[in-house]
């Protein structure tokens, strides 16, 4: 039982990555882009390759945020550039990414037991090689999806971050500011998709493998990680421990948390349900399916329906 | 100064909704010149600030902009010297973002947008100082979201936003059109008074013939197209409403509205 939830808070940790890039594109740019289902594989594949060949399993990381950021900028380029629509650009970068995919790691590939990954790498192993391997994967998840959180959270907070807030918000806006809005999205889908691929690397990490497939419904977990993570944000923010919260200088912090805070509990929630969904005897074949279903339900019971922008 | 040489503007071309809005049209407002232009929907007033703004292509002709022609600048580009303030309040901020952040954005056009603090809290004081003067009681919102205010606040703020960095041109798109009479009237003081200050070369469209009248110093009034009346300094001080309101119902029964 602990073994369980110990796993599932570490995918849902992992999955967070991915929502983060998700959060980016969704809910910041306005721009459902549909190639996170392509990148996450990517980073994937990268990973695996660079694994087998024997390079250091934290180098792995920045490289697969290099590649998916490339991709990301494939889809902005098609979009500003080329002006396809936002959708069909997505689906392009996804569906040349699946034989790109290929291309990089041959086939599906297995990392072997043998291959040092960023789990059992040596600094951690120093650390706490006595701990469990589970235990290891929580903790260093966790230090990766906290740092990753700080970083974007400061860079929202950035002028680079507020033009990209604007863009999703009012692009017209950003003309006006005599700044070419086309190059602020294309900027946010590169980091967007860079976050989508250090997920991808992350899970390949903790999987040891790549599967062609495995990008398949990744857009879906992400965008119902962050309306799940957002709504809830929503409903605490308006409660009344946090309007308490809010007259409190010391901990007015508490009372309106970051959207990056939301999205890693919504992922770990959502991979919550989808453990408990399978954990009553569900095959595994039936994942996506329950991933699908969970996520409809989510969109009817937030009242979203998928249309409405969200803006943390 | 600028300056519309030989425009021509077609809508449709090619098809057969084809429409030729100008012909060969010339227009020139000089430098410090605050211009109001009226007609009738179609006329093709909104056009022409796009035209000048780059936000539609034209057919054939130049923009001049301080006699340097800036046809092949792209619109963001032409905004580095120029502001726009639309008719829809949404459309000068963003809804989403705070109004300090919104502020903070307009307080650093023209400046690269880096890796550095967005918003700036040593210019607090600065935009309170600048929202107190809109009368609006504003100064102690800065914290609220732009989207949470109303549609007169929200013009206010878009006005401060657009004139905040130094500028030689504005572009006001029936900017007074949403409001309400009250805060249509202290928009257009706002409006009034910054063009002054800044001394600005402004162009505004306005389906308020009083605004046309009262504020301004040259008067334009469009037709299909064509400037039908065009009364600048004494000659503008000297008409009355009566005179434009005749003149357009002229017009208008001229194309059967």
């Amino acid at each position: 039982m602990v073994d369980l939830l110990t796993g599932t808070l570490t995918q849902g940790l992992v999955y967070a990555l991915i929502s983060f890039g998700v959060y980016i594109t969704y809910s910041i740019l306005d721009f459902p882009d549909l190639g996170v289902d392509g990148t996450f594989p990517l980073g994937a594949a990268v990973t695996a390759v660079l694994l087998t060949k024997g390079v250091d399993p934290w180098l792995t990381l920045p490289i697969a945020m290099v590649v998916g950021g490339l991709a990301g900028f494939f889809t902005g380029f098609i979009h500003v550039r080329l002006k396809v629509r936002n959708l069909l650009a997505g689906i392009i970068t996804m569906t040349a990414l699946f034989s790109i995919n290929l291309q990089i790691a041959g086939s599906n590939l297995t990392v072997d037991r043998g291959t040092d990954t960023i789990f059992t790498s040596a600094p951690v192993m120093a650390l706490m090689g006595e701990s469990s391997n589970m235990a290891r994967k929580l903790v260093v998840s966790l230090v990766l999806v906290l740092v990753v959180k700080l970083l974007m959270d400061l860079y929202l907070k950035t002028k680079s971050g507020l033009l990209l807030r604007a863009v999703g918000d009012n692009a017209g806006l950003v003309t006006t500011l005599a700044k070419d809005k086309g190059r602020v999205k294309i900027l946010g889908l590169v980091i967007a998709n860079a976050l989508v691929a250090l997920g991808g690397c992350v899970v390949c990490h903790e999987q040891r493998s790549f599967s062609a497939t495995m990008g398949t419904g990744q857009l879906v977990y992400g965008l119902a990680a962050v309306i799940i993570g957002i709504s809830l944000m929503n409903y605490y923010s308006a409660s009344r421990l946090a309007r308490g919260l809010r007259k409190r200088r010391g901990l007015r912090f508490l009372a309106s948390p970051a959207g990056t805070t939301a999205v890693i509990l919504g992922s770990i929630l959502y991979k919550l349900c989808i453990q408990l969904a399978l954990s009553m005897g569900l095959p595994a074949n039936m994942m996506k399916l329950i991933t699908a279903l969970l996520f409809l339900l989510v969109l009817v019971l937030s009242g979203r329906k998928g249309e409405e922008i969200i803006h943390a | 100064m600028l300056e519309l040489r030989n425009i021509t503007k077609i809508y449709n071309p090619g098809t057969v909704t084809e429409q030729t809005l100008f012909q060969d049209f010339s227009l020139t407002v000089e430098e410090g010149q605050f211009v109001s232009i009226v007609g009738s929907n179609g006329s093709g007033k909104t056009s022409l600030l796009n035209i000048v703004c780059g936000s539609i292509p034209v057919e054939a002709g130049e923009v001049l902009m301080d006699g340097k022609n800036i046809g092949k600048l792209k619109e963001y580009q032409r905004y580095a010297a120029m502001g726009r303030v639309y008719q829809n309040p949404a459309a000068g901020t963003c809804p989403g973002l705070t109004m300090l952040e919104n502020l903070s954005l307009a307080d650093n056009k023209g400046k690269p947008f880096g890796l550095s603090r967005g918003v700036n809290r040593q210019r607090r004081d600065f935009y309170r100082q600048q929202l107190q003067s809109l009368g609006l009681g504003l100064e102690d919102k800065l914290d609220v979201k732009m989207g949470a205010l109303s549609g007169g606040q929200r013009q206010a703020v878009a006005l401060l936003m657009a004139t905040m960095t130094p500028l030689k041109f504005l572009i006001l798109d029936e900017h007074t059109a949403a409001l309400d009479p009250k805060t249509a009237e202290i928009i257009m003081e706002l409006t009034d008074k910054v063009v002054r200050e800044k001394k600005l070369t402004a162009m505004m469209v306005t389906h308020n013939l009083r605004y046309a009248v009262e504020y301004g110093d040259r008067l334009l009034m469009m037709n299909q197209g064509q400037v039908v009346m065009d009364k600048a300094g004494a000659e503008k001080a000297a008409t009355a409403i009566d005179d434009i309101l005749e003149a357009f119902n002229r017009i208008s029964i001229e194309c059967g509205n």
